[in-house]
């Protein structure tokens, strides 16, 4: 199963680094748990014997007695973060008859928010009206979270009109060394998905067969893309497209909004199940 | 009829003899000043879109991977007779500028008509670097499935038609980009086929999941 031994946190500036240095170190005391910190690289407050950039682990102060770690809390999943893509000043896929990704996309979070809060899920979304948070601030509300999954749902220019594809991220080549931090299980931001690609490609498939069998043409297996959304997300994370903003009005992409959100509703909550049993 | 009289309607009319002879000149540079000057963008497009010709170019059947006609939503190896280079960076080059232009119709194009490659490189360890000018991103439908397919175009035609590339990187306007147009991830590397595991003659639609 995937990493969840911390939370990868971008802290953007110094003052927000030190408070957040602060309240980890009295979580950690409280708790006896490691925190996770990705400092940032001109904070000036990363420990001696580590290079600026770089991931540490923030550790309780020497005088403390190094408590015996508690042992693993069961794996729940709890939380459903919903990202409704774009936003703002972009709209991201435009129709010629003026639908808009970021307007469709929002509507379609606010069902499936509904239904899965008919689960028993709490539900998060990256925005709540006509704003564009960052790819990295809509991953913070993420990983912000502990035994959560994210869904980030887009309409696409092309495909066949009515159909939906499920995507979770591949394994990529990337820029230096490999996917894994030097630091044992911790993961750098920027690639905070690759623990977890198992999980999401778990998660793709069952969100996928729900869509299959609600809208006619889909595909009955998922598909993998390097979204660039989901990468700095440290959890299971897909991403659901429906096809498309090419429709001459609103209307049929509307119609598919209450399929979309019992599908995804019910494909989370069998995924619990594998989840919190542990498996894949 | 008094002198005066004569003598005006003798200037009217060699005026108006006057103004008709003028007149097609006055037209024509009324014409030219209504013709918008070129931008930098289309001056440059003409000299991109000259074809890249080299000693060593041969006439070879080429697989361009334009979307498939037949089955949406994929992409599909179209033959093309197409003068190649025997060197690796200027055959990309023609290759890529090809894929641009040459699609057989707008319904089959993977990346939008107004894109050109700036630049492009070839390290020894087999990483391609495409630089594509604004309007690729610009001019790219937006959405994980249009920009997937755009970039397994461009690695998928790579991949079958010179040898030795292994992972493709793509920048924009000498830049590294965030995202294709919104959705797909620039960040990494792409990987290439080689020729081995490309079968030129292949016809089955390659799926955008199938890396």
């Amino acid at each position: 199963m995937g990493n969840d031994s911390g939370i990868l946190v971008r802290v953007p500036s110094q003052s927000k680094y030190l408070l957040f240095v602060c309240v980890m170190a009295v979580a950690q005391v409280l708790s006896g748990t490691p925190g996770l910190v990705q400092a940032p690289a001109n904070s000036g407050l990363s420990a001696p014997q580590t290079t600026p950039g770089t991931t540490q682990q923030v550790s309780p102060a020497p005088s403390q007695p190094l408590a015996e770690p508690p042992p693993s809390p069961q794996k729940t999943l709890a939380v459903v973060v919903l990202d409704p893509a774009h936003g703002g000043a972009d709209p991201g896929a435009r129709g010629s008859s003026g639908i808009a990704e970021s307007d469709v996309v929002l509507s379609f979070a606010r069902l499936v928010r509904i239904s899965l809060e008919a689960q028993g899920f709490r539900v998060i979304l990256t925005r709540q009206a006509n704003d564009d948070p960052s790819f990295d601030d809509r991953s913070k509300t993420a990983n912000a979270q502990r035994g959560n999954i994210f869904i980030t749902l887009h309409v696409a220019s092309t495909g066949q009109p009515g159909t939906v594809r499920v995507y979770s991220m591949p394994r990529m080549a990337l820029p230096d060394s490999g996917a894994t931090s030097p630091h044992g299980s911790l993961l750098p931001w920027d690639r905070a998905q690759f623990n977890f690609i198992d999980q999401s490609r778990r998660l793709a498939e069952m969100i996928q067969i729900q869509m299959a069998q609600r809208f006619h043409g889909s595909s009955e297996t998922p598909f993998e893309a390097p979204a660039r959304q989901l990468r700095t997300v440290g959890a299971p994370a897909v991403a659901i497209e429906v096809s498309s903003v090419s429709v001459p009005s609103r209307a049929p992409l509307d119609q598919m909004g209450p399929g979309l959100a019992d599908g995804v509703a019910r494909a989370v909550a069998a995924f619990k199940i594998i989840y919190e049993s542990g498996g894949k | 009829m008094s002198k005066g009289l004569k003598t005006t309607i003798m200037i009217l009319s060699a005026m108006v003899i006057v103004g008709l002879i003028a007149l097609p000149g006055l037209r024509q540079a009324l014409q030219r000043l209504q013709k918008p000057a070129k931008t930098e963008e289309q001056s440059r497009r003409e000299v991109m879109e000259e074809p890249i010709s080299t000693p060593t170019d041969v006439k070879v059947q080429a697989q361009m991977y334009w979307l498939s006609p037949s089955t949406p939503n994929s992409l599909e190896p179209t033959p093309i007779q197409l003068p190649l280079s025997a060197d690796p960076v200027e055959r990309s080059k023609q290759l890529l500028n090809a894929l641009i232009l040459r699609a057989p119709s707008p319904e089959v194009h993977t990346l939008p008509a107004q894109a050109s490659l700036l630049a492009f490189y070839l390290q020894p360890d087999g990483t391609a670097i495409a630089d594509f000018s604004d309007e690729f991103s610009s001019g790219m439908p937006s959405g994980i499935l249009s920009e997937q397919l755009a970039e397994q175009s461009i690695a998928q035609t790579l991949g079958a038609n010179v040898s030795g590339i292994k992972q493709l990187k793509i920048l924009v306007h000498g830049q590294e980009a965030e995202t294709l147009a919104g959705h797909l991830d620039l960040y990494g590397f792409f990987p290439v086929s080689g020729l081995a595991s490309v079968a030129p003659t292949a016809s089955a639609p390659a799926p955008p999941s199938a890396r």
